[in-house]
């Protein structure tokens, strides 16, 4: 009963979101339609992240590495075959790729904890560097220049698929950025559900007693990976879309603290979480940017630490307890109780 | 000829200047497996200590070799007892809350001191090999690794306090049995480490550009060095700061700075890869 009220309700919600979605473009001025462009790209950044860290136990100190191979890759497909059909493709095809190749070299090689954050912390200041250094005219894929830390600008937006000539108006690429934040959330949701959803949380429960239930721990995490890096490189696609620019910044280390402090706000082990965290710390950074007395750095780094040490579990996850706590006084009265699973699921705690 | 001599003065300075900034954090990484994420800023206070005294008219030693580790172990006795404290055993945790302190210090030295940089002049004067020009510092800052080095062995090796840590360290809650409180040896430890980051920070203040995200540049690197010497303090760190100090000045050398960075970071990628545990989990086991 109270298993199909939730479904009920979320299902409400889902709806809910994509009606608000569809019709915010009449309701909001450019302006704020922008930003909330800007949100949704970033939103889809912190459920990569969000998946592989909440679900899969990889914390990721270089998420940035695939949303930033992301950005570059759509921008330079984009300005070499004019047309972000490709573009798209191509942003979460390399760092799918690149991700699986990153992957391999670390879960095969057993490194787990802080050495995976070192590793991935590393690749990123790599990245930086050398996209960093790419300036001047030698440094170009087909007609597109890297531009060093100039970065790459008046990248070509997004278009209707397959048909240059029409690019997307502002509302439209928010349809597209809104849409991809529900699309992936939803799409997260269904990994999740599924079997091999349960065997990702398996693996970072107990990863001994997952690999004696017969799963390959490392196969399990390797593709955790990849769909985070994928999922990523979306999110640079859409990124770059939105500000027309792609430069080395976006590999920078900031941004990689950012999200984990999105995460760290929102709730781990929830996707809805992130993207709350997500877009508050969003839209306070760029509160507080239009300020003088107040640095963001020093809000950031003091929330962070408020979290870590009074509210680990982060706001969604201690709402929801709240929640849960009123719900059991109503839950005896049902007429009929949610039957126990005859068989445990994996993963299950 | 000199070109080679140059070479090697500038190995020299890379590794000795790698291992000053990497003790504190492998001491308080090795003493308590705590990865101080806000290591960095320690370093900037450090050099914003310096600075900052050394403009006031302060003598620069004094400042470079007083004032600064003083400042900075008393900074990080604050943040032992109001933050990392609670978070021992807490890995992942600690890491987020070091990284939020490291935004808070950053925020903090920005709206006092804004985003500009400051600067002491480099004290001793240079000599010149053949046609190319080097400075004294370098050798100073090699005669500071060595003492600094020489210093936490012996205090390591033959005092009481260094026995103590040492079996905090190896047993805690074995040494709590025998009358010894963890708690107040973690936090001297803390406080030591950033003490001895801070003087990094100092020494390093008049060859460096000082603003308040220079630690961002010397976070990774000690980091990588860190982890990659393993869990060994000493012989781990000197190994890992010999070898990717080594391998960047050399890498630098032959292509650009840029991508002597580069190849350090692809080099500790494999080595972390090929030795899990650090260099010092493989060949010094058991050593300090």
């Amino acid at each position: 009963m109270t298993q199909r009220l939730r479904l009920l309700a979320q299902t409400l919600a889902v709806f809910g979101v994509i009606i608000a979605v569809a019709i915010a473009p009449g309701q909001l001025e450019l302006f704020t339609l922008m930003q909330f462009t800007l949100f949704a790209a970033m939103a889809v950044l912190s459920l990569s992240l969000a998946f592989i860290w909440g679900f899969g136990g990889i914390l990721s100190f270089g998420q940035t590495a695939f949303f930033g191979l992301g950005g570059y890759a759509y921008a330079i497909s984009a300005i070499n075959f004019q047309d972000s059909t490709q573009g798209i493709m191509l942003a979460v095809f390399i760092p799918a790729v690149f991700s699986a190749l990153l992957g391999y070299f670390v879960f095969y090689g057993r490194i787990s904890d802080v050495y995976l954050g070192v590793i991935t912390l590393t690749v990123t200041l790599i990245l930086f560097n050398v996209i960093n250094s790419t300036s001047g005219d030698e440094y170009h894929i087909g007609t597109a220049m890297l531009g060093g830390f100039n970065g790459i600008p008046a990248v070509p937006t997004f278009n209707m698929p397959f048909d240059p000539s029409t690019p997307l108006s502002p509302e439209q690429s928010w349809w597209v950025t809104g849409g991809a934040l529900i699309a992936v959330y939803l799409l997260l949701r269904l990994i999740l559900a599924s079997p091999f959803g349960r065997v990702v949380v398996a693996v970072r429960e107990n990863e001994v007693r997952a690999s004696l239930l017969g799963y390959d721990p490392r196969l399990i995490k390797l593709v955790t990976f990849v769909i985070g890096g994928a999922v990523a490189g979306l999110a640079g696609a859409l990124y770059v879309n939105w500000g027309a620019f792609v430069g080395p910044t976006i590999f920078s280390l900031s941004l990689s603290a950012e999200i984990i402090i999105w995460i760290t706000i929102g709730g781990l082990g929830t996707l809805l979480g992130p993207i709350i965290g997500c877009i508050l710390i969003e839209y306070a950074v760029a509160a507080i940017g239009s300020q003088q007395t107040l640095n963001s750095n020093l809000v950031l780094g003091a929330v962070l630490i408020f979290f870590v040490l009074l509210l680990p579990k982060g706001l969604v996850p201690t709402v929801r307890d709240l929640l849960l706590r009123l719900v059991p006084k109503i839950e005896p009265r049902s007429a009929n109780p949610a039957p126990e699973p005859s068989v445990q699921p994996v993963g299950a705690k | 000829m000199d070109i080679y001599i140059i070479v090697a003065l500038d190995v020299i300075n890379g590794t000795a200047s790698l291992f000053l900034l990497c003790l504190g954090l492998a001491i308080i990484f090795g003493m308590m497996k705590i990865i101080n994420l806000a290591h960095g800023e320690f370093i900037m206070l450090g050099a914003y200590a310096t600075v900052i005294s050394a403009n006031a008219g302060v003598n620069i030693w004094i400042a470079m070799l007083v004032v600064a580790p003083l400042f900075v172990g008393l900074v990080g006795l604050i943040v032992e007892r109001c933050l990392i404290r609670f978070l021992y055993g807490r890995l992942v945790d600690s890491m987020l809350a070091t990284w939020g302190l490291s935004l808070l210090i950053i925020g903090i030295v920005t709206t006092i001191f804004g985003n500009t940089i400051q600067g002491v002049p480099t004290p001793l004067g240079g000599f010149s090999i053949g046609a190319y020009r080097s400075s004294y510092y370098t050798l100073f800052l090699l005669a500071m690794a060595i003492i600094m080095m020489a210093l936490v062995y012996a205090v390591m090796r033959y005092t009481r306090f260094g026995l103590i840590a040492r079996a905090t360290m190896q047993n805690p809650a074995m040494a709590n049995t025998l009358g010894v409180n963890p708690a107040r040896v973690y936090m001297t430890t803390f406080a030591a480490g950033a003490a001895m980051t801070g003087l990094a920070g100092g020494l390093l203040a008049p060859v460096s550009g000082v603003t308040p995200v220079m630690g961002g540049a010397y976070v990774a690197k000690a980091f990588i060095t860190v982890v990659g010497g393993g869990a060994a303090i000493l012989s781990g760190t000197l190994s890992a700061a010999t070898l990717f100090g080594t391998i960047n000045q050399i890498g630098a050398y032959l292509t650009t700075p840029v991508y002597g960075e580069v190849i350090v970071f692809t080099s500790a990628i494999v080595l972390i890869r090929l030795l899990p545990q650090g260099i010092s989990g493989r060949f010094f086991k058991g050593n300090l």
